[in-house]
């Protein structure tokens, strides 16, 4: 068996007649590992996804599964089980058909498609739904299929395209957790998730990379991701926080630095490179920002509108007395109680805790 | 800050007048609603079921003007009337069969495997229905026929076009759009990832088209052969233009009996075969269809 990495995309770029859907993008996926493709809408992480299983031709680079150049490989040569967002289930076949059409493709005996079939419908909890039509399923019984249907060809690589977009939050949140299910019992299985939603990147996945305008912006183990994103777009699509411009005062050799953010004076963890820049941005997640009524210390900031989210209250704010590049600084912060606050357009105070990421800034140093 | 303070309006209820019960409805509306269907049931009172139950009542009149089943008689067991059955027949089926092949490949290659100018080459199949079914006929003339275009090339060795063959490759030019067109819209309907899914799972392109994408299509093209095998058993320009001596169809035997040679009991009997042929042609299509359909459904589960 060769040490080769699952998946290698060497600078495969795809264009759509002038435009780039994906530029260039260089990734390696170990086997067995679960690797979360997140961005937004149009960040060409589908793109990479239907690279990989040939579903486009990449116009530049080459993609290897397992050292095997299959650039040129069509997809049904090249072994991966794929689900896609609406789970393209054959609607004319049964849930068993469905699941068997793989290995039917593949010739296999017919006694060896019945137990296979019956192994991973049970996998999925699917057993009792065998003769069903896929149009008496629900959303998550279909997807359950669309996954069983994958995994019957016993893929090495599992391709899972925005596999729950289309199902409600109760019922996909119970998927996630499925997802982890399966993929403890099927270690050896390399999972390629492609999502825009960070809590099933975090949730799932071993690393992550975060895409943006056909690029790959960052690429880490999830937890380094969230904690100490090296780029703003990271830290403000992986989590949410908030980017709030500050003064670098002194960089510590340890990672560690001290930073000014209006009049108050704070540490922080370096997160990526600040190439000696004294300008930076503070990453702090809505939850870790403290909301107290006016007089009791902190940044001073006037509240501008809370919404009541069931657990929390979210809160926005404007921070008087700092700017980013001439435009004023904006505050998003999650509480749990809004009692003691003044009512929409009064006065409160910030704080912010120790240990935020400290990002370099993107904008352009100002002249000082 | 209350909790009040930033929840906002309460949602207003809709302004129902207290004990305001639903409208109940409107007496007299399964009244209105038969006026409605008077107009179109008078249209097809007057334009099909009239003249079909005079086609019908002639059947049985003798010349004296008395019943009789003496027309009947002598019409069914007449060599012609055997021989144009049998011919209205083949051909309706063949034309049909012709069509759902070649309407599918065109589909199939129009949707799926697009080249330069594909656009242009629809349009243009789109637009034959439009076109008189003489003219394909004289089209066919100046290219196939004894002086045409083809047999100037091959030094005359192509004879077929007065044959039932000729016939055959007119109606399938003429109606192939009615199979085609229906067809791409249905192709267009089956979402590209199932069968980019089919493919992953290791099915080469042939078994995607015959497994996934051709039963999806399956009712469209049931619907549009159907429509065609109605129509070539009642086509009756192509084959009178071409005047092909040994086509003679069902159609051209009422022209004949009816115009030629004035036997219009004849003729009736003739018509009025030609439509029971027509519905049960339909029929049995749209059974031996169905029972295709549950044997292949069982196949896909083995």
């Amino acid at each position: 068996m060769s040490a080769a990495p699952a998946i290698q995309l060497r600078g495969v770029g795809v264009d759509y007649g002038r435009k780039t859907a994906l530029a260039d993008l260089d990734l390696t996926v170990e086997r067995g590992e679960t690797l979360a493709l997140l961005g937004p809408s149009g960040s060409g992480k589908s793109t990479a996804l239907k690279a990989v299983a040939g579903f486009v031709r990449p116009s530049r680079g080459r993609v290897l599964l397992e050292g095997r150049d299959v650039t040129d490989l069509p997809p049904h040569q090249r072994g991966i089980g794929v689900v896609v967002q609406n789970y393209a289930l054959f609607p004319h076949m049964s849930v068993a058909a469905n699941v068997g059409f793989g290995l039917r493709a593949r010739r296999a005996p017919r006694a060896e498609i019945r137990e296979r079939v019956a192994e991973v419908l049970d996998l999925v909890g699917m057993s009792a739904f065998a003769d069903r039509s896929p149009r008496q399923l629900s959303g998550g019984q279909q997807q359950r299929v669309a996954i069983a249907r994958a995994l019957a060809i016993r893929p090495a690589v599992l391709l899972l395209d925005e596999p729950l977009s289309a199902l409600d939050a109760a019922l996909r949140e119970e998927m996630v957790g499925e997802l982890l299910r399966l993929r403890a019992e099927l270690p050896d299985t390399t999972i390629v998730h492609v999502t825009h939603d960070q809590s099933e990147a975090l949730a799932l996945a071993h690393r992550i990379a975060v895409m943006r305008d056909a690029r790959l912006v960052d690429v880490g183990p999830a937890r380094e991701m969230y904690r100490t994103p090296r780029t703003e777009f990271t830290a403000a699509f992986l989590g949410a926080a908030n980017l709030l411009p500050v003064e670098v005062v002194e960089v510590d050799g340890e990672g560690g630095a001290t930073v000014r953010l209006g009049d108050a004076i704070m540490r922080a963890r370096v997160s990526g490179e600040l190439d000696g820049r004294r300008r930076a941005v503070l990453g702090v997640r809505p939850q870790r920002v403290g909301v107290h009524a006016e007089g009791t210390g902190g940044l001073p900031a006037r509240l501008l509108a809370a919404q009541w989210r069931g657990e929390v209250f979210r809160l926005d704010l404007r921070l008087d007395g700092a700017a980013h590049s001439g435009q004023e600084v904006r505050v998003r912060a999650e509480v749990a109680s809004i009692e003691g606050l003044p009512p929409v357009g009064g006065r409160v105070a910030l704080t912010v805790p120790d240990g935020c990421p400290l990002i370099a800034d993107a904008s352009p140093e100002e002249e000082t | 800050m209350s909790v009040e303070a930033v929840t906002g309006a309460a949602q207003e209820s809709p302004a129902v007048p207290a004990g305001t019960a639903p409208a109940a409805p409107a007496r007299g509306t399964g009244r209105r609603a038969a006026l409605w269907a008077l107009p179109p049931l008078i249209v097809v009172a007057d334009f099909f079921c009239y003249p079909l139950a005079l086609v019908v009542a002639q059947s049985f009149i003798a010349e004296t003007g008395g019943p009789t089943l003496a027309v009947w008689a002598d019409v069914v067991t007449s060599p012609e009337f055997g021989a144009g059955v049998a011919r209205t027949v083949l051909i309706a089926v063949g034309a049909a069969a012709g069509c759902a092949l070649i309407g599918t490949f065109l589909a199939l290659v129009v949707s799926f495997a697009p080249f330069p100018g594909v656009r242009l080459v629809s349009g243009l199949v789109a637009v034959l229905p439009a076109v008189p079914g003489f003219l394909i006929v004289l089209s066919f003339t100046f290219l196939y026929g004894s002086a045409g275009a083809l047999n100037a090339l091959l030094g005359g060795s192509l004879d077929f076009l007065y044959t039932p063959w000729g016939v055959l490759l007119a109606e399938i030019t003429l109606f192939t759009p009615f199979v085609m067109r229906p067809l791409v819209a249905a192709f267009g309907q089956i979402p590209r990832a199932r069968l980019d899914v089919a493919a992953s799972l290791g099915a080469r392109p042939w078994r995607v088209l015959w497994q996934v994408v051709l039963p999806e299509v399956r009712p469209a093209l049931a619907a549009a052969t159907c429509l065609v095998l109605l129509m070539a058993a009642n086509e009756f320009g192509i084959v009178l233009f071409i005047g092909a001596k040994d086509v003679v169809t069902l159609p051209v035997l009422v022209y004949t009996w009816g115009i030629v040679t004035f036997d219009y009991p004849a003729a009736c009997v003739v018509a009025v075969v030609n439509v029971v042929l027509s519905l049960l042609l339909y029929g049995v299509y749209r059974w031996v269809l169905s029972g295709r359909g549950k044997r292949r459904a069982r196949v896909d589960e083995d």
